[in-house]
């Protein structure tokens, strides 16, 4: 029972940064169609920079809200130089420009910074608290709650004003959006640098328990790839549960059966449910014109 | 007997019902036209008879073989052949080889025939060639074989798809608006083809907005609105409905030869 | 007309092949030379896939390293001679393409790409973990084929360079000469057609998930082929023939080179096999120029290089 809890506290843990980078994706999968294989480069950025700013001396705080704001900057340059001129290009191009995009930034952290690991202090100390038999980090409540916090944000933001309601629009239909006088090249502007923002706030609330290096990107990027797709492509609520979802599976996988194999089992998960569920658990169904 | 059998067939999207308890049949050389206003459920019928949607009710005979949820692909096998109201061409390929594409049925062996390039494989290909460029020659389209079909004028591709649909050497052929957007000399072709098809034998099934086209070329007519059929028989008879005449014509409407779109 | 197209497009390639050792500056340039054609190889697969059936892979390392290590392991394990691993190698790519095609296949778009993503990456994984039996992430060695040796006996000396350059060709040419078959032939006509549009492929009876498994099925082959010759000619192999990188690699070869043609693939392998090589003097800097040539090209020549550089000579000319 104890190991139980223990493997689903570090599982939630990981999987709000999976739901996170998720987010990520599906704020920007609404906006215009692509999936940005970069994603995981923005949680990356978010902890580089932080880390970089604070040993140069920058307060932790302000070092990390720095971080965040570069890296929304990065992510509206990516729409402005890369994905805009390509609008309308085909998936399998879109696919190797935003890879192209995430190995591109890779090379430059690494050339700009170092290939070394790095963290920075946890924001509230590194003593565990102790919960019915098992502990957590405080850092694993501020990743929670940070993650917690940025989900309810976004849904107060898209219920409640009209700005948000714009950007659903936009991913329900853009041509119709464009014609009620929605400027939908802003609402992709905006999605880019929000789903940055977001997922470099996900590096700096993680970095102290993680580590980052300029290559955890990938990784990053496939797991919240899959968690969106787990939860269903262009839902908030499908990347929130996928995310978390598939955090708990990878920490009792490892738990319980092998610790080797953890992210098999969680791309073994995801292409049953692909397979039963072609949409996801909460996607939308489309059904095919002629 | 009746080559298409089409029973209280029916379908809803989202509690809707698109289409609902139509029932009608088309004998070989029998040219049928589906029409009713936009809107009234003759794509969606075509789409359920065709096999692209799977109908909520009724059934579909083909032959004297119930093949309501059979696969496009297997009612090609047995003889049924459409056109698409928005084209549905294979952009991308040459002229010919979206026609070549419409003999894949008589072509095709086995995929290692085809990757060695064996004699038996260019046999077949140079025979579906052959058929491929008669059917262009028909549709006056023979000159530009080698173009790319993407870069053809819309009433160019209507006739296209016509020609693909023929390839199959269809029992049955399902044509859906073939006129639209066509001018005049090309609707007349049209209507010629149309006749010259049923008169060998062929069972049409049209869906038109040109009524004039409909009047002359249809041997029987079925009325559509809001997904129900509210009248059929000859063109005389329907025109005169004072059903049809409501629903879809409009009250001020006097004689179906006047009548455009 | 595409019959015309076949034969030049394997005529520029034998003349490629045969000519290029002219101006080789020294024998290293022959191991180059057959890593580009194995890597054209497992793209003129993937022309096949993408380019014909438009379906997308982004897991097709996945058969890569079953080939690379069927001949790592076969030899060692069942004593059977490298060439005849090559084989089973691709037998095992087959049955693997067609049993998780069949599910995979009717998925669309990105979905179709998480799902071969993740079977990438769990053949990636087994071979990783599987440390007893594969050597995990430090590799293997390989045994040599003995074939050079046999040439030898037959009074012709090469070196390993040439030996694989000559063979890695010779494959090379073939799977071409297959791929240009298919296009104008009925199956590659119906892989070309639901490419263009599904529902109207099928209204003329063309089965599309059986003639997607096809591609999916021979482009596998092509990978598995590819990564055997690539275990064979390197004597040594990494899981990281089977990862994600390897994968994405394949696919933006086979895009950069203009995806419709086996000319293209070639040209894109040439390029991105290439690049690394010229850039090993600023090797830092590697990352960073992969990733722009490849958002570039995209961007400016969204179709592909060859296609995009042929379209502009043909521009001027009129």
């Amino acid at each position: 029972m104890d190991a139980l809890l223990q493997f689903l506290f570090s599982g939630l843990t990981v999987g709000a940064v999976y739901a996170l980078v998720a987010l990520g994706f599906t704020l920007i999968y609404n906006a215009s169609d692509v999936v940005n294989f970069a994603q995981g480069e923005f949680v990356m950025l978010g902890g580089m920079i932080t880390v970089f700013a604070y040993q140069a001396g920058v307060p932790l705080l302000l070092a990390a809200t720095l971080a965040i704001l570069i890296t929304a900057a990065l992510g509206v340059a990516l729409n402005k130089l890369a994905i805009e001129p390509a609008r309308g290009a085909p998936v399998v191009s879109l696919i190797i420009i935003t890879i192209g995009a995430s190995i591109l930034i890779r090379g430059a952290t690494q050339l700009i910074f170092d290939k070394q690991l790095h963290r920075f202090p946890a924001f509230s100390g590194d003593d565990p608290i102790r919960v019915m038999g098992a502990t957590i980090l405080p850092q694993s409540l501020w990743v929670l709650g940070g993650a917690l916090a940025v989900f309810a944000v976004l849904w107060v933001f898209f219920s409640r004003t009209l700005t948000g309601k714009a950007v659903l629009a936009t991913a329900n239909n853009r041509v119709a959006a464009q014609l009620v006088g929605i400027n939908t090249g802003w609402i992709m502007t905006l999605s880019f640098g929000l789903s940055a923002a977001i997922g470099a706030f996900a590096g700096v609330l993680v970095t102290p328990i993680t580590l980052v290096s300029y290559d955890v990107g990938v990784t990053l990027a496939l797991k919240g790839f899959a968690a969106a797709m787990l939860g269903g492509m262009g839902t908030p609520k499908g990347a929130l549960v996928g995310g978390l979802l598939l955090g708990c599976l990878e920490a009792l996988t490892a738990g319980y059966l092998s610790s080797q194999y953890k992210e098999a089992v969680a791309f073994i998960v995801i292409l049953g449910t692909l397979f039963v569920m072609p949409q996801g658990l909460f996607g939308a169904k489309t059904t095919e014109r002629v | 007997m009746s080559l298409l059998d089409v029973n209280g067939l029916g379908i809803s999207f989202g509690g809707l019902k698109a289409v609902d308890d139509v029932s009608f049949a088309v004998k070989p050389g029998e040219i049928v036209s589906v029409i009713g206003p936009n809107g009234a459920g003759k794509t969606t019928l075509f789409n359920m008879i065709s096999g692209i949607y799977l109908p909520g009710r009724g059934s579909v005979s083909l032959i004297g073989t119930d093949v309501t949820g059979t696969a496009p692909n297997r009612l090609a096998e047995m003889g049924l052949s459409r056109t698409f109201q928005n084209l549905q061409i294979f952009q991308e390929m040459t002229v010919l080889d979206n026609v070549l594409a419409g003999y894949h049925l008589s072509e095709r062996g086995s995929v290692l025939a085809d990757l060695l390039s064996l004699p038996g494989m260019r046999r077949r290909a140079s025979q579906a060639r052959a058929g491929a460029m008669k059917l262009l020659n028909r549709v006056r389209l023979d000159e530009k074989a080698d173009e790319i079909a993407g870069n053809l004028s819309y009433g160019a591709l209507k006739r296209l798809e016509i020609a693909r649909a023929l390839a199959l050497d269809p029992k049955i052929l399902l044509l859906d608006e073939p006129a639209a957007g066509c001018n005049a000399v090309e609707t007349e072709e049209i209507d010629h083809l149309i006749a010259e098809l049923a008169a060998q034998g062929i069972a049409i099934l049209l869906v038109e907005h040109d009524m004039k086209l409909v009047m002359r070329i249809s041997n029987h007519i079925v009325v559509l609105d809001h997904g129900q059929k509210i009248a059929e028989g000859d063109p005389a008879t329907v025109s005169r409905d004072p059903a049809v005449i409501a629903a879809y014509l409009g009250t001020e409407y006097k004689e179906p030869a006047h009548v455009d779109g | 007309m595409a019959g015309r197209r076949k034969w030049i497009s394997l005529a520029v390639l034998s003349a490629l092949i045969v000519l290029l050792p002219l101006v080789f500056p020294s024998g290293y340039y022959y191991r180059v030379g057959a890593l580009v054609f194995v890597n054209a190889l497992s793209v003129v697969g993937l022309v096949i896939l993408i380019g014909y059936a438009g379906q997308i892979s982004l897991g097709h390392a996945g058969f890569a390293g079953i080939g690379a290590y069927a001949c790592a392991l076969a030899p060692e394990h069942l004593g059977l001679h490298p060439l005849l691993a090559l084989v089973l190698g691709a037998a095992i790519s087959a049955a693997m393409a067609a049993l998780i095609g069949r599910p995979i296949l009717r998925l669309k778009g990105y979905y179709l790409a998480v799902a071969t993503l993740g079977f990438g990456i769990l053949v990636s994984m087994v071979l990783t973990n599987e440390r007893a039996l594969t050597g995990g992430p430090d590799g293997m060695v390989v045994s040599d084929p003995g074939l050079r040796s046999l040439l030898r006996d037959m009074g012709w000396r090469v070196s390993g360079g040439e030996f694989w350059y000559g063979a890695s060709g010779f494959v090379l040419l073939v799977g071409a000469w297959l791929a240009l078959n298919l296009y104008d032939s009925p199956t590659g006509r119906a892989m070309r057609a639901l490419h263009g549009s599904e529902v109207a492929a099928a209204t003329v009876g063309i089965d599309v998930p059986r003639q997607k498994l096809r591609a999916f099925v021979i482009s596998a082959v092509y990978a598995s082929v590819a990564g055997s010759l690539l275990a064979l000619q390197n004597g040594y192999i990494t899981p990281d023939v089977a990862g994600f990188m390897h994968s994405v690699e394949m696919v933006t070869m086979a895009v950069l080179g203009g995806v419709g043609s086996v000319l293209g693939a070639t040209f894109g392998a040439a390029i991105l096999t290439l690049l690394p090589q010229v850039l090993t003097v600023f090797a830092e800097y590697e990352q960073l120029v992969l990733g722009l040539v490849m958002v570039l090209v995209m961007i400016f020549m969204p179709q592909g290089l060859l296609p995009s550089i042929a379209q502009r000579l043909k521009g001027r000319n009129k």
